[in-house]
């Protein structure tokens, strides 16, 4: 956790004071540095969730489900740091907080199908039924996740080009790019720091269920 | 003892059907509500809209598939419901049939219903927002059916999770409207082509989307359905 702090503050540090503001767009670039890193791991957040379930439902360790339940929920704040971010670079450039792009309205509903995740789990008590019913829901939501993103671009999309994920590589002078790694690595590891709290939580939490239904 | 081999997937899931439909045939309890429930959004939709400033071809199809979904939510829900009662699943669950033939009896049941519901909630646009659905019928109706199976799959599945937990008639729409959307878009936007007088072919692309939604969902939703259940 203190190593995920430390990295995060580095990364803003770098992007904010030590990396050049973009020609065209000034200062409001600089939240890509929060926004694409944020992006990243909600995707890799929901991705892990819909494996973690799938492995659940044939090998039923506890872990696995616990590992789920805090990825989902690590992976929502992270979406809620793109949707943020998202509209307070838009504002200025676009001159719109919020356009109906496909981007934006794939974001809104992985952030609703995994706010729904969580509001599953939240409505079962018993935790063998909890993992059953959200491994089957991550899986499909993992499903579904493709045929959002085709729907959606078939209606509108406003969204700039990838400039990472392009096939014409990396559109980027080359401090930007490093500001951007640095980012997504300290991203990464905070992922990994929040994942690891809360499944401790999630552990004492199943510790204490399983006493108050032994006593009964 | 002529009766001593159980029937095959398919058969066992009309008969769960049958079941299914008869029970609402006798009580017509939910579809009744439905209906008088898609009348009413048409009706209340009608009075959130300006007829001087957005032509009836331009909000009809928002109306009629908003109304679509939601009422046939009403029914999904009582898919899973009926069951609940007198803990009637368990006695279906110990029935010589498979999981999966519970599960797309089920769907077939409430596909029943939901194309129940459209058929009577298309002439209702109709006449109260004064559309010629008769031109473009043949098109139109490929489209609800496409998005009737769609949406009575997932939604049938996300009942029978739902109909365990606290608060399920909140939580089915809340899971199952995200599910929709790769439904609705494309219905939508079909239905006002079509409203619009162009061909069919011009929305190819929404149409496949429709379909391999459909193929994919069918199948993985049968195959998920055994999982939600206690073993």
């Amino acid at each position: 956790m203190l190593a995920a702090v430390l990295l995060m503050a580095t990364a803003l540090t770098r992007a904010i004071w030590f990396t050049p503001a973009e020609r065209l767009q000034g200062l409001a670039q600089k939240i890509f540095y929060v926004h694409l890193p944020s992006a990243w791991v909600a995707f890799l957040a929901f991705g892990l969730t819909a494996i973690a379930g799938g492995v659940w439902l044939f090998i039923k360790d506890a872990r696995l489900d616990r590992f789920a339940e805090s990825s989902a929920e690590v992976g929502v704040i992270f979406t809620t740091g793109v949707l943020v971010s998202g509209p307070l670079w838009g504002r200025p450039i676009w001159g719109a907080w919020w356009v109906w792009d496909a981007r934006l309205t794939l974001t809104l509903f992985l952030w609703f199908l995994y706010l729904g995740y969580l509001v599953l789990r939240s409505a079962v008590d018993d935790p063998e039924a909890r993992a059953r019913y959200s491994a089957v829901v991550g899986i499909l939501g993992a499903l579904l996740i493709p045929f959002i993103h085709l729907s959606v671009y078939l209606f509108r999309t406003q969204h700039p080009t990838p400039i990472v994920a392009n096939t014409a590589g990396i559109q980027m002078p080359a401090v930007m790019i490093k500001t951007l790694f640095l980012s997504l690595g300290a991203f990464t590891v905070l992922y990994l720091a929040l994942v690891r709290q809360r499944m401790a939580l999630a552990a004492e939490r199943d510790a204490l269920h399983d006493l108050s239904t032994a006593e009964r | 003892m002529s009766r001593a081999t159980p029937p095959g997937m398919f058969a066992s899931a009309l008969i769960v059907a049958q079941k299914d439909l008869a029970i609402e045939f006798r009580t017509r309890s939910a579809f009744l509500s439905a209906m008088v429930l898609s009348l009413l959004s048409l009706v209340i939709f009608y009075f959130a809209w300006d007829p001087t400033a957005v032509a009836a071809v331009d909000v009809a199809p928002g109306i009629l598939w908003v109304t679509f979904t939601y009422s046939g939510l009403l029914g999904l829900h009582r898919s899973f419901g009926v069951e609940a009662a007198e803990r009637a699943m368990d006695a279906l669950l110990v029935a010589p049939i498979s999981r999966e033939a519970i599960f797309l009896g089920k769907a077939m049941a409430n596909l029943v219903f939901v194309i129940g519901v459209q058929l009577v909630a298309l002439p209702a646009v109709s006449l109260f927002y004064n559309l010629p659905f008769s031109s473009i019928i043949g098109p139109l109706a490929l489209v609800m059916v496409l998005a009737a199976i769609g949406l009575t799959c997932v939604g049938t599945l996300f009942a029978g999770i739902t109909s365990n937990t606290r608060m399920a008639e909140l939580l089915l729409p809340v899971l199952a409207l995200p599910f929709f959307v790769p439904i609705v878009l494309p219905a939508a936007q079909v239905t006002a082509k079509l409203l619009a007088g162009r061909p069919l072919d011009e929305s190819l692309g929404w149409i496949r989307i429709l379909l391999a939604f459909d193929l994919v969902f069918v199948y993985a939703c049968t195959l998920a359905f055994p999982f939600t259940l206690e073993d």
